[in-house]
């Protein structure tokens, strides 16, 4: 009776309906998401671009677009695992999916993916509307491609932990708020951390998200704060840890079942 | 045959509550088995258990000799649950909803037929495009069941399916779930309607504190504790009243009435003679034979 093409069917089920609960709902998911990151970049573009050259060679704004890209897409890589998972526990409806044959693996992989896809699709649509005015080199899409996959995976993973663990609404938003949102924006998204006194660059280097937005910029201007290299090896053993961690939750069945 | 569902010696603990409490059952395949029990008897923990909505403490769960927890993907493609509370996905309509209920059961594009099927039987025909925010209560209660059957199993559980259903649409899912029984379908039941229990399930257990009071069909357990009331209503109020010589048979007030119960029939003529000799008429009489409900009360202590 449980085959792989049943398996396959289920996984696939899953994820299709992951991917079409953000796009019922895409002024919230998608289009929100991609005008803050417009008006950043309008803004401070404006406000620095003459005054401030962070790469040789590059202007500000060219030089923010990467950063706000891969901020815009973790941020919502990890709402769709996240929202989903509290709202599904809150409504009640989790009962549908927990009482399914579906393993743990496929639980896992299916919310991973439908956050990679909502992040990495918030993320190209703020880098469409960026090119329209602004020249945007594209140097390594290698490291474009595995960035945005590892921190789409890992924001992902976040995400189902946070939804795993949160019971309500409030947790989850005090998660969003005082987690992600000062990570992200500490995180070297507006400015290289060489700009920064020597004591916060040691804590800036703490902060994993600094790592995905530097590999991600270095696909874009071949330049980095960091080796790319060392960034996609701490990107990768991040999204290994929490990737282990949610496996473990959702196999144990962590405040989902009991 | 491998029976339906077998609980073996399972405990269920929350703490210090023994929610479940050394339950062991087995209900055959075909059976239509009711699991009545007040409130936190453990009926819900019991469904909980079956679909791996919550882990025994001791013990072991099959379903048609599946284990539901090392073989936990077999066990749950041979059971349906429907959940007590009207929880539902708010993004989706009702079609969309059944159809991505039967994916996660590994059900492709060729089972649309039988999620059609199972719409028009349930009557939602007229609601299939509708989100599930927008359906009445009934409605959702409905697209609840539809939801447990998609995936066709062969073992069907209802916890309170018919609780705040109004009476015609109550009478229309039992007569669905009927059809469905003999079909071949195990149908296992929790409801607080006992008339419901007493007319459609074959063999009950009734529950109390987690554990099993009574387990035997429905018929048996009516024989066992049978007893003929006689239920008079009196031309006065009080049972000070009441002559020596009726007050010797057992009984109780209810509802300005008095119930007494017979031990042989010939009782009836015994109270009646001795109310005329003591000049009292009898302005209505009634004899009431013993329901599930009388059975559950006696068994359970509950009132």
């Amino acid at each position: 009776m449980v085959t792989l093409k049943t398996q396959i069917i289920g996984t696939w089920t899953l994820l299709k309906k992951e991917l079409l609960r953000f796009w019922r709902v895409v002024f919230q998911t998608v289009a929100a998401p991609v005008i803050s990151g417009i008006l950043y970049l309008l803004i401070f573009s404006h406000v620095l671009d003459s005054r401030l050259e962070v790469y040789e060679g590059v202007p500000y704004a060219a030089f923010l677009i990467p950063g706000l890209i891969m901020m815009s897409l973790l941020q919502n890589a990890f709402s769709n695992s996240s929202s989903s998972l509290i709202q599904a526990k809150v409504m009640g409806n989790i009962v549908f999916l927990l009482l399914t044959p579906l393993s743990y693996l496929q639980l896992f992989f299916a919310f991973i993916v439908a956050s990679i896809a909502r992040g990495i699709f918030v993320g190209f649509c703020i880098y469409l509307i960026a090119i329209t005015y602004i020249d945007l080199p594209i140097e390594h899409p290698w490291f474009l491609f595995l960035f945005a996959m590892l921190g789409g995976g890992l924001m992902g993973a976040f995400g189902i932990i946070a939804g795993v663990w949160c019971d309500r609404f409030d947790q989850m938003a005090a998660f969003g708020n005082f987690v992600i949102m000062p990570l992200s924006m500490l995180s070297g998204v507006f400015y290289s951390i060489h700009s920064l006194p020597v004591s916060w660059q040691g804590v800036s280097q703490l902060n994993p998200f600094f790592y995905m937005i530097d590999g991600f910029r270095f696909g874009f201007f071949g330049q980095s704060d960091v080796s790319p290299y060392f960034s996609l090896g701490v990107v990768a053993l991040f999204f290994i840890v929490l990737s282990f961690i949610t496996i473990r939750m959702l196999k144990s069945g962590f405040k989902l079942r009991n | 045959m491998k029976p339906a569902i077998v609980y073996r010696n399972i405990k269920k603990n929350y703490g210090s509550v023994n929610a479940v409490n050394g339950i062991s059952l087995s209900i055959p395949q075909g059976e239509f088995f009711g699991l009545l029990g007040p409130n936190g008897a453990g009926k819900s923990t019991m469904i909980n258990m079956l679909g791996g909505l919550a882990s025994p403490t001791s013990g072991k769960i099959s379903v048609m000799g599946m284990d539901v927890h090392s073989n936990y993907q077999e066990a749950r493609h041979l059971v349906g649950i429907v959940p007590q509370e009207l929880v539902f996905d708010p993004f989706f309509n009702v079609r969309e909803m059944l159809r991505f209920q039967a994916g996660y059961f590994g059900k492709g594009r060729e089972n649309d037929k039988w999620v059609d099927e199972v719409i028009d039987r349930l009557d939602l025909r007229d609601k299939a495009n509708t989100n599930m925010r927008k359906l009445s209560g009934g409605m959702k209660r409905r697209a609840l069941i539809a939801q447990a059957l998609v995936h066709r199993p062969p073992v069907i559980v209802l916890d309170e399916p018919t609780a705040g259903v109004d009476v015609e649409l109550r009478q229309k899912l039992w007569g669905f779930i009927k059809e469905l029984n003999k079909e071949g379908h195990t149908i296992v039941l929790t409801t607080h309607y006992l008339e419901e229990a007493e007319t459609l399930c074959n063999s009950v257990a009734m529950l109390r504190l987690g554990k099993i009071v009574a387990l035997d069909t429905t018929r048996n357990l009516l024989k066992k504790f049978s007893t003929k009331n006689l239920m008079l209503r009196l031309n006065f109020m009080s049972k000070k009243e009441l002559p020596k010589s009726v007050e010797k048979f057992s009984y109780v007030e209810s509802d300005g009435a008095f119930i007494f119960q017979l031990k042989k029939i010939t009782d009836i003529s015994h109270i009646t003679e001795a109310l005329k000799k003591s000049k009292i008429e009898i302005i209505d009489m009634q004899t009431v034979d013993t329901d599930l409900e009388n059975v559950f009360l006696k068994l359970t202590g509950a009132k």
